[in-house]
């Protein structure tokens, strides 16, 4: 009994995506299929708390303990927003809309499996359920050259770093003969080339889907190309997903810093944050200045990371809720002012939104202020915990660009607001903000300003998530 | 609770005037003088309680456990006053934008009141994360005050300020942390408070780099040479109410960081590093006062005094002894007020005229009496004449660090005659003379006069009876050169 309870919240989404299904084929209609999809992701995410409870729960292939329910709720909670964002979106546009929800669903059923997967079957098998789920959503508008074109540039990239990823659990699997993410990455720091060398090779995999430099090069164009929404999903649930799977795999390798990896992955976010800062500084495309800015949040992320230890796990946690919560409120703005033919794309859409928009201007300030971490925002208070436990580990190097970076970050961020704050010029009229979008955006606004005035809750419940990692 | 409610007041205030603001803007100035004027009745009392312990009032609530941050405020003789300067100049600076501000004015007036109550943060916290978050959230409302109301460069002048103030506020908390942590590797303890992270030994090298980090982010501040180059576009593109504030808070802020933390923290490293802040500060004032004088645009000439008058208190700052602190925190007094009536002064103008212009303005006496009267006395308090305020700040500044090193000081007095050649100009080029280009302007209302003549008459109290002042800076400031006394000799071993 334990087993069906456990995995229960993966079932439902299951579950939830073959009724949609049967519903498109039955009783095709957006509204239905919007009502089913939240349903689906609710019914999903009222499993957790009993789960929680009785937690944790292994088999050879995934774990279901608190850890992997948090993000989980995590995960479901973004794609409800993403969800609620897509509704009136995708109401605009001229496809058959029932479709997305089917892919979204699956797509996160993906990114939750990734969460769970202790074993590299599992890893790589919800690793493709989110990259074929999203290929189908980058290229859901598939009569514009743009989505086309963004779909085909992801596919082509993820399936050579799924590739490359292979082969490095291949050489991985060579050397320790097992397929288990923890005795995978314990064995980094053996006498043997071969692991550190597999593990390199699966990081370049992982690194594609967490967009940091140098596997960085489809974001921007992916993020301009692909339909807003997906855009979001793509910025929040994918990368946290994979994320979460990357800090669980080298839980139980408490001093990381003594493997080559510590070294790869140090370069790794140093480029990040210095190339995504540097190159956002050039952009006048807002779509194309968020991801810029997604590829440097990443880099900060990785610091968190590299600290290690339970402090750096949770600032780590931190900042991914932080900052899910404030890219998920900048894409809903851009998504809010956008339709399928025409993105609210470039800074001169943006010009006088402050006069004309007020509420979804001051939206979007705050979640630009919580990227640049300013104080009274959720992105403040992740970049100080990510700063501090850098600083607990003397990771100088790291600590120094990440300050570095942020200070850089800062000028193109006021870029956008500065525009926002412009006198109202006769811009083109932007769809009126539907009542979902308003809705979640106020939700995301109250999380971001709460969780970078008030911590404590959400750390506590981090703590606990985190005790039943090794 | 009386310091939390000072703050909350504030921050209240502003949203209520943000919300009035569409419907009725007299409203939301109306509000904005009523949060600061009860703030201000709840403040003047506390002057008056003679310490039971070191405060005058503390406040203290945890806040993130797991980090040891707590809401921990407090408040001794050096805080009171510059608490006072606070709301003084805050309530000048509405009354100063009654007209001039004319859209957004409820927007308007919750940038200035969240400006303030952020500067009130800065100077009652006593945790090191809760001092940088106030220290931060001075700087939002700020960058909006000269971004929309502004002048013609104010994006650039605004962003300039941000990035300057963000990157050396990052350093600082890296600084804030290597500190935190040093205690903890220490103790064992994760604490972020003030008091306990006062005795703290670290490691020479160490305890410079984190010495730098604070002195970096304060020097920003200060302005202090060469970091000041933000200062002059920041002033000259502020609104009227924007500069008086940048002047007369936001400056002080930054003296105020040096004198409670940057010091006190790493004493040895501080002393060692003394001789290159005092040769700071006095570059700072020679060279903001020549800069000053070859100003065309009066508004970024008071903007180069106030880099001038700020070398004086980086200069007594690191004197560090009784005589020199006390000048230095009369001269943060009187500084707020004589630059910031200055910049009162030249917004009149500027509304009148409607150009900042020297080489276009002259004898402008005859036209507004009244505007040349208080500007005299501005200027004369600028350049330091006995029976102001200055003088008495400048007199002790110098006495002091005559005291540390006669070198520097003789060329900071150098400094005072140049002061004397500048605010001659602001004077002579503006007010006296011929009227050239034919001005006709109003002379200055019941209002306009009103604010400016209660700064006058303070710089006036101060210059005759500073006694009242320095009795209640006295006790904080001793207790300051005590605790680096006693840190003095512990620290330094590995």
């Amino acid at each position: 009994m334990m087993d069906l309870a456990a995995l229960a919240p993966l079932a439902t989404l299951a579950g939830a995506a073959i009724v949609v299904v049967l519903a498109i084929s039955f009783a095709r209609g957006h509204r239905l299929a919007f009502a089913l999809t939240l349903a689906g992701l609710a019914a999903s995410a009222a499993w957790l708390p009993a789960v929680w409870r009785d937690a944790p729960w292994s088999s050879t292939l995934l774990v279901v303990d608190r850890y992997a329910l948090f993000y989980i709720g995590l995960l479901l909670a973004t794609s409800f927003a993403v969800a609620l964002l897509a509704f009136p979106y995708l109401a605009r546009g001229e496809e058959p809309a029932e479709e997305f929800y089917v892919l979204l669903l699956i797509a996160t059923l993906g990114a939750a499996v990734l969460v769970t997967s202790r074993h590299f079957a599992a890893f790589f098998l919800a690793l493709e359920t989110l990259s074929v789920s999203l290929f189908g959503l980058l290229a859901y508008f598939r009569t514009t050259r743009r989505g086309v074109e963004a779909a085909l540039k992801y596919l082509i990239l993820a399936g050579a770093s799924s590739a490359i990823l292979l082969f490095g659990a291949a050489l991985v699997y060579a050397e320790t003969g097992s397929l288990e993410l923890a005795a995978m990455t314990r064995a980094a720091s053996g006498a043997r080339a071969l692991v550190p060398a597999g593990l390199t090779l699966v990081l370049c995999g992982i690194g594609f889907k967490l967009a940091v430099v140098p596997f960085h090069m489809w974001t921007p164009d992916v993020y301009v190309g692909a339909p807003a929404p997906v855009t979001a999903f793509v910025a929040t649930v994918s990368k946290g997903g994979v994320f979460a799977l990357l800090l669980r795999a080298f839980a139980a390798e408490e001093r990381l810093d003594a493997t080559p990896i510590f070294a790869v992955l140090a370069a790794i976010a140093i480029a990040s944050m210095l190339a995504g800062n540097l190159l956002a500084l050039l952009q006048r495309n807002v779509k194309r200045i968020l991801a810029y800015s997604s590829i440097a949040h990443l880099g900060y992320l990785l610091v968190a990371f590299l600290a290690g230890g339970s402090a750096g796990r949770e600032a780590a946690t931190y900042y991914l809720v932080a900052y899910s919560a404030t890219t998920a409120a900048a894409f809903g703005v851009v998504t809010a002012l956008s339709s399928p033919g025409r993105e609210a794309e470039d800074l001169a859409d943006y010009r006088g939104l402050y006069w004309r928009r007020p509420a979804l201007a001051a939206v979007f300030t705050a979640s630009l202020l919580s990227l640049a971490g300013i104080p009274l925002t959720a992105g403040f208070l992740a970049k100080y915990f990510v700063l501090a436990a850098g600083v607990g580990e003397a990771l100088w190097a790291l600590v120094l660009v990440l300050v570095a970076g942020s200070a850089v970050g800062l000028v193109y961020y006021l870029r956008i607001i500065v525009a926002m704050l412009a006198p109202a010029s006769e811009g083109a009229t932007m769809p009126a903000t539907p009542r979902t979008a308003a809705f979640v955006l106020a939700v995301l606004f109250a999380a971001i300003v709460w969780f970078g005035v008030w911590p404590a809750p959400l750390q506590r419940w981090i703590a606990e998530a985190m005790a039943g990692l090794s | 609770m009386i310091l939390v409610a000072l703050i909350a007041i504030l921050l209240a205030g502003g949203l209520i005037a943000w919300i009035a603001g569409p419907r009725a803007p007299a409203l939301a100035r109306g509000v904005s003088i009523a949060a600061l004027g009860v703030d201000l009745v709840l403040a003047l009392p506390l002057g008056a309680r003679r310490a039971s312990g070191a405060w005058l009032a503390e406040a203290s609530a945890p806040w993130i456990p797991r980090f040891g941050i707590s809401i921990h405020l407090a408040m001794d003789g050096l805080s009171y006053l510059l608490v006072l300067l606070t709301l003084v100049i805050g309530i000048l600076a509405v009354l100063t934008s009654w007209r001039e501000i004319r859209e957004r004015v409820g927007f308007f007036h919750m940038n200035l009141l969240w400006v303030l109550a952020g500067v009130l943060g800065v100077f009652l916290s006593m945790d090191l994360f809760l001092f940088y978050f106030f220290w931060e959230l001075m700087l939002v409302p700020m960058y909006f005050l000269i971004g929309i109301w502004g002048h013609e460069r104010r994006v650039y002048a605004a962003i300039k300020f941000f990035v300057f103030t963000q990157a050396s506020g990052l350093l600082m908390l890296l600084a804030i942390l290597g500190v935190a942590f040093a205690h903890r590797a220490a103790t064992g303890t994760l604490t972020f408070d003030y008091a306990d992270l006062l005795g703290t030994r670290i490691a020479g090298p160490a305890a410079f780099w984190l010495m730098l980090g604070f002195f970096i982010a304060f020097a920003v501040k200060v302005p202090a040479f060469p970091v000041h180059t933000w200062l002059p576009d920041a002033h000259t593109e502020a609104p009227t109410a924007g500069s008086v504030v940048l002047a007369g808070l936001l400056l002080k802020t930054g003296a105020y960081g040096l004198l409670r933390f940057a010091v006190p923290l790493f004493p040895d490293a501080s002393r060692d590093f003394a001789p290159v802040a005092m040769l700071l500060g006095v570059i700072g004032i020679v060279y903001g006062a020549i800069l000053a004088f070859a100003q065309t645009d009066l508004k970024r000439l008071v903007a180069y005094t106030s880099v001038s008058h700020m070398g004086f208190v980086l200069l007594g700052t690191y004197a560090w002894n009784d005589v020199a602190l006390r000048g230095v925190v009369v001269q943060m007094l009187a500084h707020g007020l004589s630059t910031g009536g200055l910049f009162v002064l030249v917004g009149f103008l500027q509304e009148r005229l409607h150009t900042r212009d020297i080489s276009r303005m002259g004898g402008l006496w005859a036209v507004m009496p009244r505007m040349g009267t208080l500007a005299l006395m501005l200027a004369m308090a600028s350049l330091g004449l006995p029976g102001l305020g200055n003088f008495v700040a400048e007199f002790l500044v110098l006495l002091g660090a005559f005291r540390a090193s006669p070198a520097l000081t003789a060329v900071a007095v150098v400094g005072l005659v140049f002061a004397t050649v500048y605010s001659l100009r602001i004077v002579g080029r503006v007010f006296h003379g011929g009227n050239d280009a034919g001005w006709k302007a109003p002379d200055l209302g019941a209002r306009e006069v009103a604010v400016l003549a209660v700064m006058v008459l303070l710089l006036v109290w101060m210059g005759l009876a500073p006694n009242a002042i320095l009795e209640t800076a006295g006790p904080g400031l001793d207790a300051l050169r005590e605790s680096a006394r006693a840190a003095l000799g512990a620290g330094g071993a590995p």
